[in-house]
């Protein structure tokens, strides 16, 4: 080696290579983690659709089984119908509110933020039952607000609920995508085309949207995916439209038929690895934004702009206002829709199962601790794996496991996280070995896995539009003066993607707080969390006391959201001191 | 380096902690489909004659329960299973995770109400059946009558006005097919749910949920079962629970011990504790049919001799047919799909 480089000194040399061997380590580390928690599990699951219910091997045959039983085939093309027009509304819904957040002089942009975030606050229990109790047959929208004006009935039960709840889900998370896509970008862009005489069309068209497609491309892939596997709301407000996740429930949770389970799970996967394919090619084209040389844009005053961004936003957040008020008026009544006395006898939680406050505790102890650990693991890896050089095959492979969970619908990560994480050993060829994780089953711990792998991809997403927009240059200075990677990443990667950081960090928090389909099958006597309480409370047929409980999980993630705008605010304008000229 | 070392002793502690928490005795793990709000009531009389047992319970619906024990297969974690279903506790049966024992008191036990092996696997300790709660507002508004028969539901009237579990997802929704089929006969069964198809607004994935959105006024009719109707109108609900004068069908919730390498002297306290006359008359203060008499009168709503409600129900019938029956349920009637 040395006689090669011949010219530099040797200790600089030295350090250079250990650096790298300290980066393919971490590479490699981060991809064991992925492959531990996602593939062994996965594995799992795609042996099982192998089996039948006895435990033999008959290869292909319940696929066979599954293709020709109409009413499991037809659930294929619901589920792509439902996905494509959520993905569509989201997307374009979406971009709007994020292009008002980030490009116009719109007043109260925080405020409108936080709003737009709230559905993801919200457990896929309390939208089902906020819809109903506005467009089911006895909903104020529906009757007309008790008779108030004429009422309109867009008959809620099938897709047209279906699109209705999954729009309200993945909403923010195109909003929250796209906003940090059209955050990171190069205002001397826009001044060379103002420069050159193209109107506002034109360069919409041939500066922002190109500028944002990989946060496009990233937008559609995560809304079509949630969209497609999600079971929450489709169970709730579903009616008889079949689709695939419901079809899972079903299968596992009606008649215990954990191999036709498994199937359908498998069938679910196709369409990510397909949306995977189509993202790696767009992907390849992608370009830095941000560059060492980067001037940051700070939107033009404008009137009329401004104006469209003002009034569109307050119709989009009225309309998710409009919702809670429901969820929290329903928490509040006596009887619906009979005795419509108001008062806080729900919120006592005395006679009804499910834990209580002490769950709602627990809860939050969990969502804190994904929140940190998720981060710092995720930031993490998508770091390593989008500013190593080399080492490709593993980066591919990465990135391909980072993207997996998406796909993987809560119910499925529950129960191979049982599969997995119970089992006391397994017999390899004959040698027995035991499980080194099985200490984790029934702990805080495999809930707080469960949910830093149940919501890893969006996050992961995230952290690489934001890092994507960061000029490669940096790392190459850095580089060649000799500075070590680890002191780069602190110094200049952290502070500058701060914004995504804490975005993500938010986004555990609250989705941890909200999530009920995975931990419902890990959570254990001493860890009783508060979204389980809603489901079994509207299982016992405690609606209020549901509404009343969901209404507390919406509250402490606006609090801390609203507690950590105010503590970040100096924080996030030092570190964000670049982006003003 | 540090946080490696740091890990280490985190996964050290764990790992003591768990091992602590397994050698403590006076603790057992309890998994239950019991109704969320019988549960406190029913562990205050445990916790009196036996202060010195920690009961943990893990509370889900019935299919979560059953699911979550037949994953947790080849390494169990509950000591006790108590009322969930007698047809789950089948399955798990089935699987080879059940131990036969024969709690005190197993003497007093209905035949009907228990596994007919000695010793049992399973011991029943309280039925529940097949009910439509109405909601009288709505019944009143639309001028129905309180549907009193399996025939009554298939009238004209009630078209688009009955809410039914799908019982391909639901236990409830099973055992009142089941029960159709067994006191019709297949033939003239499928005849009548194809009628009954006619008649329903929707199908849903939960056995409660049709007594409840009866309650909320979003279907005049639920199909469920009693329970539920009766502690919606003790909440106030304009509801009305009604018995199908052909017969119900019903199933039992039912206590089992879980096969262990260590088995816990415990849980056999609990489960003899779990048939004692103390707790029987307990669960019979809001269920009619109990694992032996509860000495109490028959909860207000009930038919006068809720024995004879229940239909002569075939569990192995059921059991070796439910796939096949839920089959052809989904073949005529899911496939349909979209409400449209």
């Amino acid at each position: 080696m040395a006689e090669v480089t011949g010219g530099l000194p040797a200790s600089r040399l030295a350090r250079v290579d250990v650096e790298g061997w300290l980066k393919r380590c971490l590479l490699l580390l981060a991809s064991a983690w992925l492959a531990v928690v996602v593939i062994l599990p996965l594995l799992q699951l795609l042996s099982k659709s192998l089996l039948d219910n006895q435990g033999n091997f008959v290869g292909l045959l319940n696929y066979a089984e599954y293709f020709s039983t109409p009413a499991l085939r037809n659930s294929i093309g619901n589920s792509l119908y439902v996905s494509v027009a959520t993905t569509i509304v989201s997307v374009l819904l979406g971009f709007g509110f994020a292009y008002a957040l980030t490009r116009t002089n719109l007043p109260g942009k925080g405020v409108f933020r936080s709003i737009a975030m709230a559905p993801i606050f919200t457990p896929t229990l309390l939208n089902g039952i906020g819809l109903i109790y506005l467009f089911g047959r006895k909903g104020l929208i529906t009757r007309g607000f008790f008779g108030a004006i004429p009422g309109v009935d867009i008959g809620l039960y099938g897709s047209t609920g279906i699109i209705i709840s999954e729009v309200l889900f993945t909403f923010p998370q195109a909003m929250m995508i796209l906003s940090v896509a059209l955050r990171m970008t190069d205002a001397r862009l826009y001044e060379a085309s103002e420069s050159l005489g193209a109107s506002r069309i034109r360069t919409f068209f041939a500066v922002t949207l190109p500028g944002v497609k990989y946060g496009l491309i990233s937008a559609v892939f995560v809304c079509f995916i949630l969209a497609f596997t999600d079971f929450g709301a489709p169970q709730v407000v579903g009616g008889n439209y079949n689709i695939l996740a419901t079809d899972i429930y079903k299968q596992v949770i009606g008649q215990q038929n954990f191999v036709m389970g498994a199937v359908v799970s498998v069938v679910l996967l196709i369409p990510t690895a397909l949306a995977f394919i189509v993202d790696r090619i767009a992907q390849r084209r992608q370009v830095a934004l941000i560059q060492a040389r980067s001037v940051p844009l700070v939107p033009k005053r404008d009137a009329v702009l401004d104006g469209a961004a003002l009034g569109y936003c307050v119709f989009i957040s009225l309309l998710i206002l409009g919702f809670f008020a429901t969820a929290v008026f329903a928490s509040l009544v006596k009887v619906w829709p009979y005795t419509l006395d108001l008062g806080l006898w729900h919120y006592s939680f005395k006679g009804t199962g499910g834990g209580g406050y002490q769950a709602l505790c627990n809860s939050i102890r969990m969502a804190l601790y994904s929140a940190v650990f998720g981060t710092a693991l995720t930031f993490g890896a998508a770091y390593l794996i989008e500013k190593s050089r080399g080492q490709n095959v593993l980066r591919q492979a990465s990135y391909f496991l980072s993207l997996l969970p998406l796909a993987l619908p809560g119910l499925v990560i529950g129960l191979a996280y049982i599969f997995f994480f119970n089992a006391p050993g397994w017999d390899v060829l004959g040698v027995r070995i035991p499980n080194p994780l099985n200490w984790m089953y029934g702990t805080m711990a495999i809930l707080v896995l469960s949910n830093v792998v149940h919501f890893y991809s969006v996050s992961f997403l995230t952290a690489t539009t934001a890092l994507k927009q960061l000029d490669r240059e940096f790392e190459t200075v850095s580089e060649s003066l000799g500075v070590p990677f680890y002191v780069t990443f602190f110094r200049v990667t952290v502070p500058v993607c701060l914004p995504a950081i804490l975005e993500v960090a938010m986004y555990y928090f609250a989705n941890s707080m909200a999530t009920v389909s995975a931990v419902i099958f890990l959570y254990s006597a001493d860890t009783p969390l508060a979204s389980v309480a809603i489901a079994n409370m509207d299982d016992a047929g405690d609606i209020a006391p549901a509404c009343a409980m969901g209404v507390l999980v919406v509250l402490i993630n606006v609090l801390v959201r609203m507690l950590y705008s105010l503590l970040t605010r100096g924080v996030k304008r030092r570190s964000q001191r670049w982006t003003i000229r | 380096m540090n946080r490696c070392k740091f890990l280490i002793v985190a996964m050290a502690a764990a790992i003591m902690l768990l091992v602590s928490t397994a050698a403590f005795a006076g603790e057992i793990l309890v998994y239950t489909a019991l109704e969320d709000d019988e549960i406190p009531i029913y562990l205050d009389i445990f916790k009196k004659s036996h202060p010195d047992i920690d009961v943990k319970i893990v509370r889900d619906s019935t299919g979560i329960v059953t699911a979550k024990l037949l994953a947790e297969k080849d390494n169990p974690q509950a000591d006790v299973v108590w009322g969930t279903a007698a047809t789950s506790l089948m399955l798990c049966d089935q699987a080879g995770m059940l131990e036969p024992y024969a709690p005190k008191y197993l003497a007093k036990v209905r035949p009907t109400m228990r596994d007919s092996n000695t010793p049992p696997r399973w011991v029943g300790i309280k039925a529940w059946m097949t009910g439509f709660v109405t909601n009288t507002i709505e019944a009143k508004r639309l001028g129905l009558p309180i549907p009193q028969s399996y025939a009554d539901l298939i009238k004209p009237i009630y078209k688009g006005q009955i809410i039914m579990p799908n019982p391909a997802s639901s236990g409830t929704g099973f055992l009142t097919v089941s029960a159709i089929l067994q006191l019709m006969g297949e033939e003239k069964g499928w005849a009548y749910l194809d009628k009954l198809h006619e008649n329903i607004l929707r199908y849903t994935h939960s056995g409660s949920k049709p007594a409840k959105l009866a309650g909320a006024g979003e279907a005049a009719v639920g199909v469920s079962f009693g329970y539920r109707g009766f502690m919606q109108k003790q909440k106030g609900e304009p509801v009305v629970t009604t018995f199908p004068k052909e017969g119900s069908g019903w199933d039992v919730e039912a206590n089992a011990l879980i096969k262990k390498d260590h088995i816990k002297p415990d849980a056999k306290v609990f489960l003899d504790w779990a048939i004692s006359p103390e707790v029987m008359a307990a669960y019979g203060k809001v269920y009619p049919v109990t694992a032996y008499p509860s000495g109490n009168p028959i909860p207000e709503g009930y038919p006068k001799d809720p024995q004879a409600q229940m239909i002569k129900n075939d569990f192995q019938w059921a059991a070796k047919n439910r796939m096949r029956i839920l089959k052809e349920w989904t073949r005529r009637y899911d496939g349909k799909s979209d409400p449209k």
